[in-house]
């Protein structure tokens, strides 16, 4: 298996070599980097290449690095069932530089890029319908980005004068609770009650079996 | 093992009222009732629930209507249209984008009608609390008649709700609500 796909491996570096930046197998899975200008050419490639053929999207996903200056990678993961493989293209990007859509390539795509939209905020340009998917109607911000809050601004209510639901930035009655290891219910040493000797019998070595005669 | 319980009267009280209630049917050909207990009793009888599965809650609610609890011997029977439904078990997460959607559900079921919160997440927003997509609990959204715990409860604990809910409307039942 790893052999095929080192050999797959060679064989998308050599034929797309000013598109693939980097092209790595770790944990038995085949990585390649590209960039956003280049990834409808790639894609197409790995889509009609003979000896790749993967012709299904399985998903398009985002990562927030909020450290870096491209914080947001966009993953691509294809499978081929032809040659029975799989493969993940990545790219970077940020909350500007926009990404061509692949919705022309795969028409499965165009709603995996709304859900990275939609929780990143990823922009695709030329895509056909590009909406929000996942969160609600008039909802703000990009809730899968490291900078936004857990609890969000808004919370709901059913208003009994106004007949019907209102938005009010979130109160909460308790504050959220930062669980670690320190913690009194997690952190302390578990003695059971009537239980303390067993700290003793386990530092004391544990006394000889009785010899058999 | 199971719930079934014999259908025959349990104690010798009951065997009393019912033959007492037989003798009279059988001597005046009537029978004499409040008009206010018959009508709880009709409305306890036949409780249709609106099968109002979010999440997970929505299968274990299932359950409660397959043949080993079977919710239709209490005359509550599943009705996935609003306008003939008397209770709503809302059962599972309620997200943001849903609660206008349950709110609007709700304001289609007729008088009386009664709602039912099922598991953590319909009672006070459970697991996903302090989440930035979930109401905090559904009695921000409609008024709840009875709480029923778990994540997600077992069939035999909404069957108990059902039951107390049944106790609520005999103990509160009114014409006019």
């Amino acid at each position: 298996m790893s052999e095929a796909l080192k050999e797959l491996s060679d064989h998308i570096a050599q034929a797309q070599a000013n598109v693939v930046t980097k092209a790595e197998i770790r944990l038995g899975e085949l990585m390649l980097d590209t960039t956003p200008d280049n990834v409808i050419a790639l894609l197409t490639y790995l889509r009609d290449d003979p000896k790749c053929l993967f012709k299904q999207l399985i998903d398009i996903c985002g990562v927030d690095w909020p450290e870096r200056e491209k914080r947001f990678d966009v993953v691509y993961n294809l499978l081929s069932v032809k040659n029975n493989q799989r493969i993940r293209v990545k790219l970077m990007t940020d909350e500007t530089t926009p990404v061509p859509s692949a919705a022309r390539v795969y028409s499965s795509a165009g709603w995996f890029e709304r859900e990275t939209y939609d929780l990143y905020g990823v922009w695709f340009s030329d895509h056909p319908d590009l909406r929000r998917i996942l969160t609600d109607y008039g909802f703000e911000g990009h809730p899968l980005r490291k900078d936004f809050p857990l609890t969000g601004f808004v919370e709901l209510r059913w208003d009994d004068v106004q007949k019907r639901v209102v938005y009010e930035p979130v109160k909460l009655a308790q504050e959220f609770r930062r669980f670690d290891f320190l913690s009194p219910w997690e952190g302390a040493p578990k003695v059971l009650p009537g239980d303390e000797k067993a700290q003793e019998a386990a530092a004391a070595p544990a006394p000889a079996p009785a010899k058999a005669n | 093992m199971g719930v079934i319980t014999p259908t025959k009267p349990s104690t010798a009280a009951e065997a009393a009222l019912s033959r007492a209630l037989n003798d009279e049917l059988a001597d005046k050909g009537f029978v004499v009732a409040q008009l206010d207990k018959l009508i709880t009793w009709a409305r306890t009888g036949s409780m249709w629930g609106l099968t109002f599965g979010l999440a997970c809650c929505g299968v274990e609610m299932i359950h409660c209507w397959m043949s080993r609890y079977d919710l239709d011997r209490f005359g509550f029977a599943p009705m996935p249209s609003p306008r003939a439904a008397d209770v709503m078990i809302v059962a599972g997460t309620l997200t943001n984008k849903m609660a206008p959607a349950l709110r609007k559900v709700y304001d289609q079921m007729a008088e009386p009608r009664y709602v039912i919160s099922m598991g953590s997440c319909a009672n006070g927003g459970g697991y996903y609390h302090y989440s930035y997509s979930v109401v905090r609990g559904c009695d921000r959204i409609v008024p709840v008649d009875v709480y029923v715990p778990g994540c997600p409860p077992t069939a035999e604990a909404l069957l108990y709700g059902v039951l107390q809910l049944q106790k609520k409307v005999r103990r509160t039942g009114t014409l006019v609500r």
